[in-house]
């Protein structure tokens, strides 16, 4: 393995991370609010540390594979997501580095589960902060490094596939680079569009700021513990449009760009993604209304969560623990499936869940009819039994890792099996409120220590999906001479 | 630029990784999805799955905004289809890979119109012109020309007995008399373009510019100038072996074919009444001896197999043959029998990089105040030569040469002026009108202006 060159690569995210702590920076020189001493500390050991690590591992051997693709991914968002931690620790608003840690995963993930009890005690330029992990974390740090450094060569595809969510990544231009630069630039484009909607709206510009980044990364960090619940209507819808909008694969977008529309209109996980949320809402809305009362406020209610929830952000309107067991079942079963390939969201995905239907449906046919050969269309075209194979094996592996996850977190004390298996959902998946004890309305401060280690690494195992994590953790890529 | 590259085989490839180095944005096309996908993690480059002759795989690849279509798949009728379609959808330029003797004729012209086609490329035919060039100048292992012929870049190598060994470049013009410039050295695996004070060794090798008269002065003086090789032995009955025999009787030498496959020779003696036959496999040494390889001026292996061609021309050499050429596909078998000591090693893969990077390259600075007209690479692609034509005022003309600025490991070589070449000198000036033949190390030149500090 080129470890010069990996050790060079992360140098650089740590210098890239240097250059955003700026931002919360600035703001906490604005509010003045005691943030200016440990992001500017935090600031200046990221750039030490990362011109310290491109000077050390400044190498000419610049070839790197998929070896060290993953190898990257993995330890530039544990590198980040570590130092990305510090300033809770120094400014002393998050004391235990293990808490402010599961809190920087979360945001770096867009998971947006939360330790903390009282949201509304918190500085704003640590909130800034907070959120801020979101928009980054959402479309990829390594896929900003692409985009911005330059001077890097043409293997970076490594890092990029095993940062990009989904089975396959497309480019949308001959160069990775400048596909880079266009995933950034829809990125911004849409988080400005939706800044400006919440502003016209009436909502304060950092309320705006903080929940656009949220919806951008569908992260959902808010700034309330009773999250979005008390702002008015005009800003729940926006919000939700958003969610499900920041849900879709962003190569779509790109189509609607270059003026592709039929192309982009004809995806079908677009439409899969699409009908799925008109489903659930459908269901829930008739499920809660009595319980609500009022048949407009029930519909918002409901497409508000299932957005939530399928686009794994996890903001609420509503304390959806409090719902009937057939609506918070059909919200669980959303955690899994998730959103779009090629989008912010996590879960699994609406393309691998349609595949593996189609992968069933043939294995069924077969059985039926043993000399049939049928292949198996999607988007249009026929997909390689290595594709499916591949996918078939993400689920296994998927599944597996979740009842790893399950089974370890069950040790902790005080919690019952619908709380552990809704948080390690809900971590696993990228969401952040699970059910019962890690409801909306509750946080995960209930968890030890070594327990909210564990539901921070398996966030990392989501957001990256497996592999990354899994190969670097595995001994085999250490012990090698 | 935005180009498109049909095609992933053994000289797409080869294309692909020298166009992303040349910093275009390149998009393949390959109806092998695992082809693709091996590009994918190698290059920087955006794969479309699906045929070429596929329109709507041509959309996805962008085809209406791409200034170059570059069809080398294995078929020709594929090749010249895809680069209709593409023209028809609004590529700018088009090049086709196709390689049949029945479209090589006169039909060529009629279907490079009818097809909207810029370039044809022909990988046998242009490497039998490469081999017949080296064939032409026996003493030197790679000759290219300018300006329509009168200018000529040779590469040779200094052997024990080379009366070029030991001396400085700045004394050799006086001792041979000959107006001539080495241009470019190479020694171990550096290329460098040398000063007046460099000295030359034992296994340079070197690449020498000079006119063409001037150039055969100079074989003469030092004992290089063998005659063009008058009986040819060819080894394999390939495409390149039925362009070459053709280029070969034209020019009034005797050529034999030995091939193990009696049709192929039939159909050689029917197109060609002169060509001399013989049936036998040409890696025995008797059937060899029997074509009596020792009495010949040059042995030429052009079968299928690296391997034999390689081994071929190694038997041969050890008879003494007076020049021995092989054709190697493999970059490593090429580099394998350089270290064996074959100097003469021609692969069609690089020939066709060489034409397509020349045409590219043009093709870029077609809107400057210079165009390139010819680029050759020279020494294993470590160097460039370059002819361009000046047509306007420029910062570098009317400068005598010696207050030019220049960056480092540039030459100018030569001036082209009124069909007389001039081997420059400090006081030279490049004038509008002129062509200039530049020698670059380690660098891309688009315009002349590039050529300045």
């Amino acid at each position: 393995m080129n470890r010069k060159m990996v050790f060079f690569l992360i140098g650089r995210i740590l210098l890239l991370e240097g250059c955003l702590l700026l931002l919360p920076l600035a703001v906490s020189l604005y509010y003045w609010d005691g943030g200016q001493l440990p992001f500017l500390s935090t600031a200046v050991l990221c750039v030490g540390l990362g011109m310290l690590l491109c000077k050390l591992c400044r190498t000419d051997d610049q070839v790197i594979y998929a070896k060290e693709g993953f190898f990257i991914t993995a330890l530039a968002w544990l590198c980040a997501s570590a130092l990305g931690a510090l300033p809770f620790v120094i400014s002393g608003e998050i004391p235990s580095f293990v808490d402010a840690f599961f809190e920087t995963v979360s945001g770096f993930t867009t998971t947006g589960a939360s330790i903390l009890d009282d949201v509304e005690a918190m500085s704003r330029s640590m909130l800034f902060w907070r959120s801020f992990t979101h928009w980054i974390g959402g479309m990829g740090m390594l896929v900003l490094m692409v985009a911005v450094m330059p001077n890097l060569s043409g293997q970076t595809i490594h890092i990029l596939r095993a940062e990009m969510p989904g089975p396959t990544m497309g480019k949308l231009s001959p160069r990775l680079r400048d596909t880079a630069k266009i995933l950034y630039l829809l990125y911004i484009a849409m988080t400005a569009l939706e800044l400006a909607l919440l502003v016209v709206g009436g909502m304060p510009l950092f309320d705006s700021a903080i929940h656009t980044f949220g919806t951008a990364g569908t992260g959902g960090f808010g700034m309330k513990t009773t999250s979005l619940a008390d702002y008015t209507p005009y800003q729940q819808w926006v919000i939700a449009v958003f969610m499900m909008l920041f849900g879709v694969n962003f190569n779509l977008y790109f189509l609607l760009v270059i003026r592709r529309f039929r192309s982009a209109f004809r995806s079908e996980e677009l439409w899969t993604y699409l009908v799925i949320i008109f489903l659930a809402t459908a269901l829930i809305s008739v499920n809660i209304t009595p319980q609500i009362g009022n048949t407009a406020e029930g519909i918002r209610a409901a497409y508000f969560q299932v957005t939530s929830i399928s686009s794994t952000t996890g903001f609420s309107t509503v304390n959806f623990d409090e719902w009937p067991a057939v609506s918070r079942m059909i919200l669980v079963l959303l955690m899994f499936i998730g959103a779009c390939a090629g989008s912010t969201a996590g879960g699994l995905k609406v393309s691998r869940v349609v595949l593996m239907f189609k992968t069933i449906r043939r294995e069924i046919r077969h059985l039926l009819y043993p000399r049939s050969v049928t292949s198996v269309r999607f988007e249009g075209k026929p997909v390689d039994n290595a594709t499916l194979i591949s996918v078939g094996t993400y689920f296994s592996l998927y599944i597996g890792l979740f009842a790893a996850f399950w089974f370890i977190v069950s040790f902790q004390p005080g919690f019952d099996g619908v709380s552990n298996f809704t948080a390690v959902a809900a971590c696993y998946n990228n969401i952040g409120p699970g059910l019962n004890l890690v409801g909306p309305a509750a946080s995960y401060s209930g968890y030890g220590p070594f327990f909210k280690f564990v539901l921070s690494i398996a966030m990392l195992f989501g957001r990256l999906e497996i592999y990354p994590m899994l190969i670097s953790l595995s001994p085999s890529t250490w012990l090698r001479k | 630029m935005r180009i498109i590259l049909v095609g992933c085989g053994k000289i797409g490839v080869a294309l692909l990784s020298v166009l992303v180095a040349e910093g275009h944005d390149v998009v393949a096309m390959d109806s092998r999805s695992d082809l693709l996908e091996t590009m994918n993690d190698r290059y920087d480059v955006m794969c479309v799955s699906g045929s070429g002759a596929d329109c709507e795989a041509l959309l996805e690849a962008g085809v209406e905004k791409t200034d170059l279509l570059i069809a080398v798949t294995g078929s020709d009728e594929l090749n010249m289809l895809i680069c209709y379609l593409a023209r028809r959808q609004g590529a700018k330029h088009t090049i086709a890979r196709i390689r049949n003797p029945q479209y090589n004729d006169k039909s060529l012209g009629f279907l490079r119109e009818q097809l909207g086609l810029s370039m044809p490329i022909n990988p046998e035919f242009l490497t039998a012109q490469e081999i017949h060039h080296i064939l032409k100048l026996p003493a030197a292992s790679k000759v290219e020309t300018f300006s329509r012929r009168n200018f000529e870049m040779v590469e040779i190598r200094l052997k024990e007995d080379s009366p070029f060994v030991g001396h400085k470049l700045e004394d050799l013009r006086g001792r041979f008399k000959a107006m001539f410039l080495v241009c470019a050295v190479q020694r171990g695996n550096e290329v460098v373009i040398p000063r007046g004070d460099y000295v030359l060794e034992i296994g340079d090798r070197i690449g020498i510019t000079a006119d063409r008269v001037e150039l055969w002065k100079l074989f003469k003086t030092i004992g290089l100038a063998k005659k063009q090789a008058r009986n040819v032995l060819l080894l394999g009955g390939s495409r390149i072996a039925f362009y070459l025999s053709k280029l070969l009787l034209n020019s009034g030498s005797n050529v034999k074919l030995i091939d193990t496959d009696k049709a192929t020779l039939h159909k050689f003696s029917d197109v060609y009444p002169a060509i001399e036959t013989e049936l036998g496999d040409g890696t025995h040494p008797e059937v060899l001896q029997e074509a009596r390889l020792q009495d010949q001026d040059a042995f030429v292996c052009l079968t299928g197999m690296d391997e034999e061609n390689i081994l071929a021309a190694y038997y041969a050499r050890a008879q003494h043959v007076g020049q021995v050429i092989a054709k190697v596909n493999i970059d490593e078998m090429a580099k394998m029998a350089a270290q064996m000591g074959l100097e003469n090693v021609v692969s069609p893969k690089a020939v066709v990089v060489s034409v397509v990077l020349r045409y590219v390259r043009a093709l870029q600075s077609s809107m400057g105040s210079s165009s390139i007209e010819n680029l050759y690479q020279l020494m294993d692609g470590k160097a460039e030569a370059l002819e361009f034509i000046v047509s306007n005022e420029a910062a570098y003309t009317g400068i005598p040469l010696k207050d030019l600025r220049l960056k480092k490991n540039i030459l100018i070589a030569g001036l082209l002026r009124d069909r007389k070449a001039i081997i420059p000198a400090g006081n030279d000036m490049i004038l509008p009108g002129d062509r200039v033949v530049v020698i670059a190390g380690q660098q891309r030149l688009n315009t002349l202006a590039d050529i300045l500090l």
